[in-house]
């Protein structure tokens, strides 16, 4: 991209502050007329907040925005939507019973006689959009019935069918397999071949490398600086995200595999469709190595993950925790025989976000002394655990350990769940996602605190949607698809091609 | 925390001042003079001992069924049913009270009375509890249909077992032996109905704040209120949890029915649901759900409750604007979230007026020469 493209979107000495913190702090960007910006940064660095002044959801408290070369005061999405910026959010926003078409034209609908809805006009156009753009689409298909892939597209869709000539994109591959990946990267160079222009907001140094044009680089509200893609590095790029220097490649050496920690036999599990989710999985995860589970979501990850931690009942099978019989354990026995959970979701699992992070440190083990005794807490003690957890796991926190969970960021949130996990010196460590949704530098972080737990003789179950993460961090990958254990194979031994056919169901050694 | 709660606490009292300027509003629109009205309206629940004994003693139980609303909300329940619930305590009580009188000492009757009210109101809590643990009731619908129980309960079971022998619609009467007044007390507060149920409330609400802020099971029954899910992640038992608080809701309330029908009354009489189980509701959230927030707004409550006769004595006031005042300020309580958006709003609009003024300033000068273009300050490459 040369200097003479000219800005489509300005953003000017941006401010915006959330009590107690700064999110954005004088953050100045351009996007030019057909380029592929990326938005860098880790979490808490003020991203999403600028994407959401961008897209009218919060009102900067200073600075301004020019679309165009005109400014603007973007006071509401509907605003965003008529200047021609468009949103693909992290969680799709469509109406599972609806058709592709309907989703699209919701609260746009073209109507007949004013009140009948003209469905049949749209989906032309729609399906015309579709070959334009290569999106392979059908109009008339339901939400349900189709991939993730396909239902970002149709995302991309919304925004296209809205006339957007500036689209964002939030995390868009953290949901997709290795190949969906690819067909996107080819989709956003159609897009910019039609003239649109894109933001892309991303931790994934890889795809920016790969697609983006420039990059402007966020820290604690801040804008390190905006460098041209092709001149730089990911190293390069990292360490300005972080501040520091950064290591990409998670370094362990070889597994050293003890006794069974977890054996599971033969497990099947519904699903909450009332379908079996897991069909007759076994597998064996060993002191001092770490199993992964690959799969694209809802393939069974959820529900294995469930049924080993207690919170989902199994219909048939065995979970052995050292050799005792758990299956139909309660929870909190389980943890107490030594497994610990890092959950997926970390609003709806991990905290009670109303308490502040000093009670949520405890969540597992109030009723343990010396944080209770005879029913009473002892909030000495509980404080102590709570600032030990938070100071050597570096959680960020307004008001320290009495801050609530909520007002944290999500990187924060999650470091203090790993270290809560973690600290209860567990010998079957369950880790679903734990970077989901974090930066390079937590990243680093929290895999180097998985190896350290396998070293230490730990049995480490990761259960992850980034293939990257499984394939770097485990010693040995499972391959889940529609429930059906696909394989494990040796991590060392294999890539990420075959692990993403596994992934789709094709058996290893069954490649057309 | 602290922080939280106490802004809470402002937002209670803006919903006070907005509620008596509402009453003020409504006594100058029907013609009288506000400041007389209040004026009557505070002497009339505190200008006397006595008066001040009667306000202490209406705000009694309204403090148990406020703190029994204020658990269940803490835990994540909506207790209704406080009203079923301080009947079925006071038909326990004074069904024990009629029966215990004659043979047991006043302490052991008393701690009969008691025991017993506050374990009928536990049952009726503990129902809807069980319900809504195992069959997923939503406690809302179980918790009315349980004061329509009580409401027949009390109904048919006066006339049948402790009838008043000259009127069928209300039970005898019980003995000073049996009732939570004591002649201590009464003589400090000469001429006032207030009773021992004043120490009993204070009490629960100790108990109660102790209950939730110190121990394990207050630690356990707020984790499952704020968030059942991560509750159940982390293996505290939920619907014990459910059970449990519903019962402690129930308990309290049916306390509530112990102090009001053998301290504050002598008898019960039938087809009445007593309004103190609604009006807990209020209390709850005027006093932000917390214990001492419960005893601080029933004690307003009481004020406003025992001022009102003699303001509408004393004036051409009717005492309905007394209610009128309860309402509006707990409508305001009620709207505190949105009363919280019109601040912020407002404190938003200024700092940005505030902040208008430098970047106006900022404006004038000349802009950078590009906005992007040098802005890697480390070199990009």
């Amino acid at each position: 991209m040369e200097a003479f493209a000219e800005p489509i979107v300005e953003m000017r000495n941006i401010r915006k502050e959330f009590p107690g913190i700064v999110a954005n702090d004088d953050v100045t960007f351009t996007l030019r007329k057909g380029e592929v910006h990326a938005l860098l940064g880790e979490n808490g660095a003020g991203k999403s907040t600028l994407m959401s002044i961008l897209f009218g959801l919060y009102q900067p408290e200073r600075g301004t925005i020019l679309v165009r070369g005109k400014e603007v005061r973007i006071t509401d999405p509907n605003v965003a939507n008529a200047l021609g910026i468009g949103m693909v959010h992290q969680h799709f926003k469509l109406v599972h019973n609806f058709t592709v078409t309907e989703n699209i034209i919701l609260g746009r609908e073209t109507r007949r006689l004013g009140v009948v809805v003209d469905t049949a006009a749209a989906s032309r156009r729609i399906r015309s959009l579709s070959e334009r753009y290569g999106l392979n689409v059908d109009p008339d298909a339901r939400i349900e019935d189709i991939s993730v892939g396909m239902q970002q597209r149709v995302e991309i869709l919304k925004m296209l069918y809205r006339d957007a000539e500036v689209l964002i994109f939030d995390e868009p591959t953290s949901v997709l397999t290795p190949q969906e990946i690819h067909e996107l990267m080819k989709i956003m160079r159609g897009l910019i071949a039609e003239g649109k222009s894109i933001l892309l907001i991303s931790h994934k140094l890889k795809e920016i490398k790969e697609i983006a044009d420039r990059c402007t680089v966020l820290r604690r509200g801040r804008v390190v600086g905006t460098v041209d893609v092709a001149a730089t590095t990911e190293a390069r790029m990292a360490e300005m995200m972080v501040g520091r220097e950064v290591s990409f490649t998670v370094a362990k050496g070889p597994a050293s595999p003890g006794d069974v920690v977890l054996r599971i036999e033969g497990l099947d599990v519904m699903s909450t469709r009332k379908v079996l989710g897991l069909k007759g999985f076994s597998i064996e995860v060993r002191a001092g190595e770490i199993v992964g589970i690959a799969g694209i979501d809802g393939n069974g990850q959820a529900e294995l993950v469930e049924a080993v931690t207690g919170m989902r009942r199994a219909e048939a099978g065995r979970i052995l925790l050292k050799d005792r019989d758990i299956t139909h354990d309660p929870v909190r026995q389980r943890i107490r025989e030594g497994m610990a959970h890092i959950p997926e979701d970390r609003h709806k699992h991990g905290l009670v976000l109303d308490y502040t992070i000093e009670d949520n440190m405890i969540l597992e083990r109030y009723d343990q002394e010396p944080f209770s005794k005879n029913g009473l807490l002892h909030r000495p003690e509980i404080r102590r655990y709570a600032q030990g957890i938070v100071d050597s796991f570096d959680v960020r926190a307004g008001e320290g350990v009495d801050s609530l969970a909520r007002s944290l960021s999500g990187g924060n949130q999650q470091k203090a769940i790993v270290g809560r996990e973690i600290e209860l010196d567990p010998d079957l460590l369950v880790a679903v996602q734990p970077t989901r949704g974090l930066d390079v530098g937590a990243i680093e972080y929290i895999h180097k605190r998985l190896v350290e737990q396998r070293d230490s003789g730990k049995a480490v179950l990761l259960v992850s949607l980034e293939l990257d993460e499984v394939l770097s961090v485990s010693d040995r990958i499972a391959v889940l698809n529609h429930g059906d254990l696909i394989g494990i194979v040796d991590a060392a031994a294999t890539n990420e091609n075959e692990i993403g056919l596994m992934m789709t169901g094709v058996r290893k050694g069954e490649v057309a | 925390m602290k922080i939280r709660i106490r802004r809470e606490y402002v937002l209670s009292l803006v919903a006070v001042l907005l509620g008596l300027i509402a009453g003020a509003i409504l006594m100058l629109a029907i013609g009288s003079n506000p400041l007389k009205g209040y004026l009557y309206l505070f002497q009339g629940g505190l200008m006397s001992i006595k008066r001040i004994g009667n306000t202490l003693a209406t705000a009694t139980p309204l403090i148990l069924t406020g703190l029994s609303v204020a658990f269940a909300f803490r835990t994540g329940l909506f207790n209704i049913g406080a009203a079923g619930q301080m009947l079925m305590g006071g038909f326990a009580a004074t069904g024990l009270a009629l029966t215990l009188e004659t043979v047991l000492p006043r302490p052991l009757v008393l701690l009969c009375t008691i025991l017993g009210g506050t374990l009928a109101g536990a049952l009726w809590g503990l129902i809807p509890g069980l319900l809504k643990a195992r069959f997923n009731v939503n406690e809302v619908v179980a918790t009315i249909m349980m004061n329509w129980i009580a409401f027949w309960t009390v109904n048919d079971g006066i006339p049948a077992y402790v009838r008043d022998p000259n009127q069928e619609t209300q039970s005898r009467g019980i003995s000073a032996v049996a009732s939570l007044k004591a002649d201590w007390l009464t003589s400090l507060f000469p001429g006032s109905y207030i009773n021992l149920g004043l120490f009993l409330a204070i009490l629960a609400a100790l108990l109660v704040a102790f209950l939730l802020d110190k121990t394990t099971l207050g630690y356990e029954l707020k984790a499952v209120g704020f968030n059942r899910n991560a509750a159940e992640y982390a293996g505290i038992k939920v619907n014990r949890g459910v059970v449990l608080s519903m019962m402690i809701a129930g308990a309290l309330a049916g306390l509530a029915g112990v102090v009001f029908y053998t301290g504050y009354a002598t008898n019960m009489q039938i087809g009445v649901t007593p309004s103190q189980g609604f009006d807990g509701i209020a209390v709850s959230l005027l006093g932000a759900n917390a214990p001492a927030g419960a005893v601080v707004a029933a004690l307003f409550f009481g004020v406003l409750q025992s001022g009102k006769g003699f303001m509408n004595a004393m004036t051409d006031i009717p005492p309905d604007i007394a209610d009128t005042i309860i309402a509006t300020v707990i409508y305001f309580a009620a709207t505190s979230v949105l009363m919280e958006r019109i601040w912020s709003a407002w404190r938003r609009k200024r700092s940005a007026k505030g902040a208008a003024a430098p970047a106006a300033a900022g404006k004038e000068a000349p802009p950078p020469a590009s906005p992007d273009a040098p802005a890697a300050p480390k070199g990009g490459a």
